[in-house]
């Protein structure tokens, strides 16, 4: 009995409850469905790269905060997380370029109607969509990232 | 806009503000600017500019409240002036 009454007082210590990890744990699918809505719909409606972006990397933050650090590396490793965030600046990047090359200026997506003709007007929105794709996975990358420097002391073993 | 709505949530705004310059626990102060945060969030998205609105909610007082606990949890909870 007394060490069952310790290993609640060393796990509260710790700070994992069973009702945080349930409600995280059905939480993260819909933050992160959320955040996909947010960055697809960001030239219609209120959001956008940035905000999609953080919503996906603070599903990350919070499985960080109600597990353990390993638990989230487990699901997405730290050479992952960096693979998505450059390939997000390289997305960025790479379709502002490609404008430049096919006549165009840096981000002047009407340029790009030489490589799949739809019609400048279709790919002014189209070109925003595939930039805020970019945004959003460099802003979740480093989101986490950030939170999992800051949270373990740069040693990405126990965490919070 | 609701000039009263605006003013009320304006008031609330600065109390916040006040007291997170003020409190001595850092904790304290994490806590009371998150707050500061939620009704900027408010304000703004009552003024029409849901778009700082959103970014204010996710990044102001969602993740960099996280951030700024997990700073004070490795270095000291007091503030020292």
């Amino acid at each position: 009995m007394r060490q069952l009454q310790q290993r609640v007082e060393t796990q509260q210590q710790v700070g994992e409850s069973l009702i945080t990890q349930t409600a995280v744990r059905l939480l993260v699918p819909f933050v992160q469905l959320f955040g996909l809505y947010v960055i697809v719909h960001g030239h219609y409606s209120p959001g956008g790269g940035f905000q999609g972006g953080v919503l996906l990397g603070s599903s990350f933050i919070m499985l960080g905060l109600a597990y353990d650090q390993k638990t989230v590396l487990r699901l997405m490793s730290e050479r992952t997380n960096i693979l998505f965030g450059n390939l997000g600046a390289l997305i960025f990047t790479g379709v502002g370029a490609l404008c430049a090359i096919f006549g165009g200026l840096f981000l002047d997506y009407s340029a790009l109607d030489v490589l799949i003709p739809l019609g400048p007007i279709e790919w002014r929105s189209f070109g925003i969509f595939l930039v805020e794709v970019g945004v959003g996975l460099a802003v979740m990358s480093i989101m986490a990232s950030l939170f999992w420097d800051l949270g373990s002391a740069g040693q990405m073993d126990e965490g919070l | 806009m609701i000039w009263i709505l605006d003013l009320l949530i304006l008031l609330l705004v600065v109390i916040c503000a006040i007291a997170a310059i003020n409190v001595r626990d850092l904790l304290s102060a994490t806590i009371i600017f998150g707050v500061y945060s939620f009704l900027m969030c408010l304000l703004w998205a009552e003024m029409g500019a849901v778009d700082v609105a959103f970014t204010e909610a996710t990044v102001g007082a969602g993740v960099s409240t996280v951030l700024f606990i997990a700073a004070i949890l490795h270095t000291s909870r007091r503030s020292k002036d």
